[in-house]
């Protein structure tokens, strides 16, 4: 018995990987509706640049433009790796 | 003033004309001057959902091309007083239907019903766009599954932007979500999402869930609105929904086993 409750335990419910799933890709897909057209060429350009110098993966950079009452502020974080 | 509502989702297949016809349907029970307008032009359904595919004569495309005026294109209920159905073309395409003519057609139809129900095509293009632009009310229907959960949340997302009310200012479109197919067994045994990981997503208020059940099958077979089928929990469950959507509250049904499980539970205690 106690061995298959620790099995149940250890694999979540599918439901709870698909909530898991839609709670990321939402808000990813949230965050981008709101950015202009060309905040994501402007992103690969940006990241081939600094691929020239140093090697980082696409994961390492993340683009975001933040909205302020009136001034847009486009904030760049880029992972370097050590 | 008519109260314009659009029924929406952005995937297809989740039961978005079901929902049409059985809202529509059970708006003009209590008593509300209702017509449903099928905005899927090139794939109607919403006529043989409501069982009157063969009273077609003029649709929509007809009336906003002037061919036809609409009380020639509007078929009458048979069933249900304060009820009518105008029909998609079935030969045109999505292209036919432009925002001054739907404006039009719309406003005509303001002077003489208290809703109007806007069946949306499945998608993002022009069909859907036009049947949500003018809306007041949105439902949006929801299956308890990852793709139909992002599309809708694509579908809100484009309700905020690209509608009248967004254009010019005015107060935004109210939202309801509709989750419908939802199986409480399976949402119990942690393989559907259940109702209140959907809200977290979407985050609108929740104005009915309809439970999976043959008789949305049966009903359509017939041409039938499963509103009006009252021995099914789906009919019950719209007829909640309706009654939500008038502003009452109704504690909501189906959402649980709880029913079955006192059997259940019986069994399980005389077995230990």
């Amino acid at each position: 018995m106690s061995i298959f409750s620790y099995f149940r335990k250890s694999k979540p419910s599918s439901a709870s990987v698909a909530k898991e799933r839609l709670q990321i890709i939402v808000a990813h897909e949230r965050q981008r509706i709101d950015q202009p057209d060309f905040l994501v060429d402007m992103q690969k350009e940006i990241l081939d640049v600094i691929k020239k110098y140093v090697s980082v993966d696409n994961d390492d950079i993340s683009v975001n433009l933040e909205n302020q009452s009136d001034c847009s502020v486009l904030e760049l974080n880029i992972t370097l790796p050590d | 003033m008519a109260e314009i509502i659009v029924v929406t989702s952005g995937k297809g297949g989740v039961g978005k004309t079901t929902t049409s016809a059985a809202v529509g349907t059970g708006l003009a029970m209590q008593g509300h001057k209702t017509v449903i307008i099928d905005f899927d032009v090139g794939l109607r359904n919403l006529d043989l959902i409501m069982g009157c595919e063969r009273r077609v004569v003029y649709d929509f495309v007809n009336v906003i091309r002037g061919e036809a005026n609409i009380n020639q294109a509007m078929i009458k209920d048979k069933r249900v007083d304060n009820l009518h159905i105008l029909p998609a073309s079935q030969t045109r395409d999505k292209d036919a239907l432009d925002q001054d003519g739907v404006q039009r057609v719309l406003e005509e139809l303001a002077k003489n019903f208290d809703y109007i129900i806007c069946d949306s095509p499945a998608g993002i293009e022009k069909g859907a766009l036009m049947a949500m632009y003018y809306a007041d009310q949105a439902i949006v229907v929801t299956n308890p599954e990852v793709s139909s959960v992002r599309d809708s949340d694509r579908i809100l997302g484009i309700l905020h932007s690209k509608t009248r009310r967004v254009e010019c200012g005015e107060a935004p479109i109210k939202e309801h979500l509709l989750l419908t197919r939802y199986n409480p067994e399976r949402v119990e045994k942690g393989e559907m999402l259940a109702i209140d990981d959907v809200l977290d997503i979407l985050a609108i208020p929740l104005v009915g869930v309809i439970p999976e059940s043959q008789a949305v099958l049966n009903a359509s077979n017939q041409g039938i609105p499963v509103i009006l089928d009252e021995q099914a929990e789906a009919g019950l469950a719209y007829q909640d929904a309706v009654l939500r959507l008038l502003g009452q509250e109704v504690d909501m049904r189906f959402v649980s086993t709880a029913k079955k499980g006192i059997f259940k539970r019986l069994f399980a205690g005389l077995g230990a």
